[in-house]
């Protein structure tokens, strides 16, 4: 066994200077009934057979690179530059712990301190912690945060919030107060200022929502500032803050977002990074982990893990959450992307994917029947087809062209979702890619 | 694991001379400025084509400001990059024997199958029949799961063990709801890690803490007596957080199910028990698994992980969605409710987007068919048989509150440290300069000046012989009043110690440019 490092005769040995007869004697703590467990696996395996047996199953799959590929809705798939997947597999990066030992880990606990600083700048915010699971449970928490902080329950949910975000949202935020969400309206923004009363701790929304269609937060943060609520932005894709307005600019007071756009790989669904910024005045109802300045005793500048007195290890059932990991390598994976990237890289990317998306929905509206329902858009828009979108998604993906997401996936019980289609385009994509959607579409609508 | 109880924050007296250099820099160690600042405008490590929007569909809500990032160009970020991770320990290179964390060899085999396209390049809602070799994997790595717990359920969702334990904490939420009962308590033994008590927080439970007794085990009799109609359930780490077998488990399960609760296992240290015991055998409800404790896949610095919860079957209908369910056209996800309650299902909610960490599943998978049965068991064993070598091998010189046998760590207090002048932090400090990672210290809670060590299956005996020697010479040394080891540790390291408290009072969470005048100084 390759893992394994200890001989029969290293075991003997040690067996005999802990003075037990066997092995058993040290397990003599399990209770008699739960001694004699059966364990019907098979034995152990060399490299060869796992490669073979894992290799047999990744083939039977579609790979999202092997076809023209168009599915977005929360996830997006992004060049990833060569340098950043050998980066974060070195092994001080990939096998260290949570950087506990500040002397021995200025490396991760740097990073995330570069880390927070690129969150900060590219949301608009003033702060940033050092990372989240994934958008959709820092947007759980997010809400829970503002909850704690204006003290009152009921929540205001965009219907355009995309719906695992709403639901992993309710899991949590329903506990302490009212859930409330407008009737769901593709391409056209809800009246969500009316929803928000004297009780309303935050109103939720994202951009670009969920069915791409980009909006104004504005409007809705002066409304929710007014009876004191708070705006909570929530964004999906990150790269299109490379070309619109931030939501710190737009009066958000939180931000919670998806980073998998940058640097990290689609892998359906998971590991991904949760981003999450908010108000310089708001640090210590943040929940997570925090990297801060400091200096070490020779004066140097260093960094450490700060304002833990808010964490589950210090406050336990006091604290502003029980989460005790971040999403440190995917985080790190962010952090390198975007310094390759730069300021002209990720406006070059974000323009680049508009490009796309502008073309392939030109390209796709001329298909007979098939009209764009988002105005207004990213890399991401809603198509409304003359056919059930289960069925022109199956035929398509028969044809070799994986033509998005059905809205009816993620809004199963709403009848006017059934025939639209969210549909992402991204750098990726190429005119072939587009035209092959477009030729494929015409077949089949 | 944390450390950061009853320990001084601030560097003292630990300041002393440095071999100074002209670049600052000392030989291999590197002094490395922020990305911020090596960075200017004009260059990009990507390369990409300029598109002209002409008509562009963003209805004016274009960005009017720069975002404020650097320019770098490829090689320069590699070396940023690369530098800084000279400045990390890690598993690879040194023993890390910090408890509660299993920071065991992560093997790259793992590595490599996660980054099969056919899995990193899967989007989460391709349509299903595009996915049916991912869907399969999450389901043969849920049937390990079951079979290695005896447990009929897993829900696979949970991005973390304290993820993992939100999600059984809500699954019980939701049996005492469907019950019309009201339970609004929770037990937990003092010496639970953080997150439990935090986690039943979140649930909206009120947590009641149980005593540890003499023998570092929870009070049996002390919990019994706070079980009544108004308890939930109780959370218990097996093994515990002091390195120890709960003997009672299986009465402790029987008097909380006699009493109408759920038994809720922390399932941290499960490494301990992997391949040789299951934990649907000793009464649990419901258990979260740590894929990045006992099957490898890498901590990264803090995170991705992974954390699966099994279930027993009165708790079973309550595991979130999305539900894998596998029908004559193959796997499918139910992701919708009212699909799930006609399948008999009564989920409590969703966890997160998507179907959980699929990258970590490929990894955690890889890991079990590596070892096999046989291969786990052995694991489970090795790292019993290590850490009571540790135990065994210091126990003289140090001081062990509870006695053996413990199971895979193995816990100290600082009773051999009285009048030395030293303290925990500084044995965690020294070992730093003697090219060891440091136990956990302050932790458990429940012993004075803990110092808990975990060395898992992969370290050889050689390994653990020499770490065995550091630590016994340093305790002479301190019961000698030698302080030459203690003092200012560590030297060695990139940095001196940190100034936490201070890091604290001003928080700087960010690097910010300098004001114009300033920059002008």
């Amino acid at each position: 066994m390759r893992y394994l490092p200890l001989t029969p005769d290293d075991r003997r040995a040690m067996l005999a200077k802990i003075g037990a007869g066997s092995i058993d004697d040290l397990f003599r703590d399990v209770p008699q009934s739960a001694r004699n467990a059966k364990f019907p696996l098979p034995p152990h395996a060399g490299e060869i057979e796992v490669e073979r047996t894992l290799t047999k199953l990744a083939r039977e799959n579609v790979a999202a690179g092997s076809e023209p590929f168009f599915c977005g809705a929360g996830a997006y798939r992004h060049h990833v530059p060569a340098s950043v997947d050998h980066l974060i597999q070195r092994s001080e990066f990939l096998t260290s712990y949570t950087p506990y030992q500040p002397e021995v880990a200025q490396g991760t606990l740097q990073m995330l301190f570069e880390f927070q600083t690129q969150v900060a700048l590219l949301t608009g915010m003033e702060v940033a912690n050092a990372s989240m699971y994934d958008g959709s449970t820092a947007a759980a928490e997010a809400v829970l945060m503002a909850q704690r902080i204006t003290r009152r329950g009921r929540v205001v949910l965009s219907s355009a919030l995309h719906p695992h975000y709403s639901e992993t949202i309710r899991t949590l935020a329903e506990l302490h107060g009212a859930l409330v969400m407008p009737p769901v309206t593709p391409g056209r923004a809800e009246d969500l200022a009316s929803l928000i009363d004297n009780q309303t701790a935050c109103v939720v929304v994202q951009n670009p929502d969920v069915f791409g269609m980009l909006r104004d937060l504005k409007p809705i943060a002066e409304a929710a500032h007014a009876k004191g609520a708070l705006l909570i932005a929530i964004v999906t894709e990150i790269v299109s803050l490379g070309l619109i307005e931030p939501p710190g600019a737009t009066g958000a007071d939180i931000v919670a977002a998806e980073g998998q756009s940058i640097g990290n790989g689609l892998n359906f669904g998971g590991p991904y990074v949760g981003l999450f910024a908010t108000r310089e005045k708001f640090i210590r109802q943040m929940p997570g982990r925090l990297a801060g300045e400091t200096v070490d005793a020779n004066g140097r500048r260093g960094y450490v893990l700060t304002l833990s007195t808010r964490e589950q290890h210090i406050r336990r059932e006091k604290a502003t959450s029980n989460i005790c990991t971040n999403s440190g390598l995917c985080a790190l994976a962010f952090t390198i992307h975007l310094s390759l990237l730069g300021e002209e890289g990720l406006k070059r990317l974000a323009r680049l994917n508009h490009a796309r998306a502008v073309q392939l929905a030109d390209r796709l509206c001329k298909v007979k029947g098939v009209q764009l329902v988002t105005a207004i858009f990213f890399n991401e828009f809603t198509l409304k087809l003359p056919k059930p979108a289960v069925e022109v998604v199956d035929a398509l993906a028969g044809k070799g062209v994986i033509a998005g997401v059905r809205a009816s996936r993620l809004y199963p019980h709403e009848r006017s979702a059934s025939d639209l289609l969210i549909v992402a385009a991204t750098e990726l994509n190429t005119d072939d890619d587009i035209a092959a959607y477009q030729t494929a579409l015409a077949e089949v609508v | 694991m944390l450390n950061k109880q009853g320990r001084s924050t601030t560097p003292g007296d630990s300041a002393m001379e440095t071999v100074a250099t002209i670049s600052g820099h000392r030989g291999l160690d590197h002094e490395e400025p922020l990305i911020f600042e090596i960075g200017r405008d004009g260059v990009s490590g990507v390369d990409m084509p300029e598109v002209e929007l002409k008509n562009d569909r963003l209805g004016g809500l274009t960005r009017k400001q720069p975002v404020g990032l650097p320019g770098l160009s490829e090689p320069e970020v590699v070396r940023h990059y690369v530098r800084l991770s000279q400045r990390n320990a890690s598993i690879d290179a040194m023993f890390y024997p910090l408890g509660s964390c299993t920071m065991k060899h992560n093997p790259r085999l793992n590595e490599k199958m996660a980054r099969l396209p056919g899995f990193a390049d899967l989007h989460p809602m391709q349509p299903h029949k595009t996915v049916q070799g991912a869907l399969a994997l999450i389901d043969e790595l849920a049937r390990w799961l079951e079979t290695l717990t005896g447990m009929p359920t897993v829900a696979m969702t949970p991005k973390a063990g304290a993820h993992g334990e939100l999600c059984g904490l809500l699954a019980i939420r939701a049996a005492v709801n469907a019950s019309g009962e009201k339970r609004t308590r929770i037990l937990v033994p003092e010496s639970a890690h953080g997150t439990n008590p935090a986690t039943a927080a979140l649930c909206g439970f009120t947590v009641d803490e149980v005593k540890a007794t003499a023998d570092g085990r929870v009070d049996t009799a002390a919990l019994k007596a706070k079980l009544g109609s108004d308890v939930a359930g109780i959370m218990l780490t097996n093994p515990n957080t002091c390195g120890l077998f709960e003997r009672d488990i299986v009465e402790i399960a029987r008097a909380v199910h006699d009493s109408g609760g759920y038994f809720y296992c922390d399932g941290a240290n499960f490494n301990a028990i992997v391949g040789r015991v299951r934990p649907g055998d000793l009464g649990i409800d419901a258990m979260h698994i740590n894929l990045h404790k006992t099957f490898s896949t890498p901590h990264g610095g803090g995170g991705p992980g992974a954390g699966p919860v099994v279930f027993s079957e009165r708790l079973a209908k309550y595991a979130p969605l999305p539900l894998l369910v596998k029908g004559d056209h193959g796997f499918h996800l139910i992701e919708d409710m009212e699909e799930a309650y006609v399948s008999g299902a009564r989920p409590f909610g969703r966890m997160c987007a998507f179907q959980g960490q699929m990258g970590m599943f490929v990894r955690a998978l890889a890991y079990m068919l590596s070892h096999g049965g046989d291969g786990l068991k052995q694991v489970a064993e090795d790292s019993v048989l290590s850490a009571n070598y540790i135990l065994a091998s210091l126990k003289d010189v140090m001081s062990a509150p509870y006695p053996g046998p413990c199971m895979h760590e193995a816990l100290f207090d600082d009773a051999f440290l009285k009048d030395t002048g030293v303290t925990t932090l500084d044995v965690a400090k020294a070992l730093i300069d003697e090219g060891f990672h440091p136990m956990t210290v302050y932790f458990p809670l429940v012993v004075h000046g803990a110092m808990l060590i975990e060395p898992t299956e992969t370290e050889s005996k050689t390994t653990l012989d020499q770490f065995i020697a550091t630590m016994r010479t340093l305790a002479a040394d301190a019961k000698a009043g030698r302080r030459e080891h203690f003092e200012g540790a560590p030297k060695l390291a990139p940095r001196r110690r940190l100034d936490e408290t201070g890091a604290a009072r001003n928080p700087v969470l960010r690097w910010s440019a300098k004001p114009p005048a300033q920059a002008a100084e």
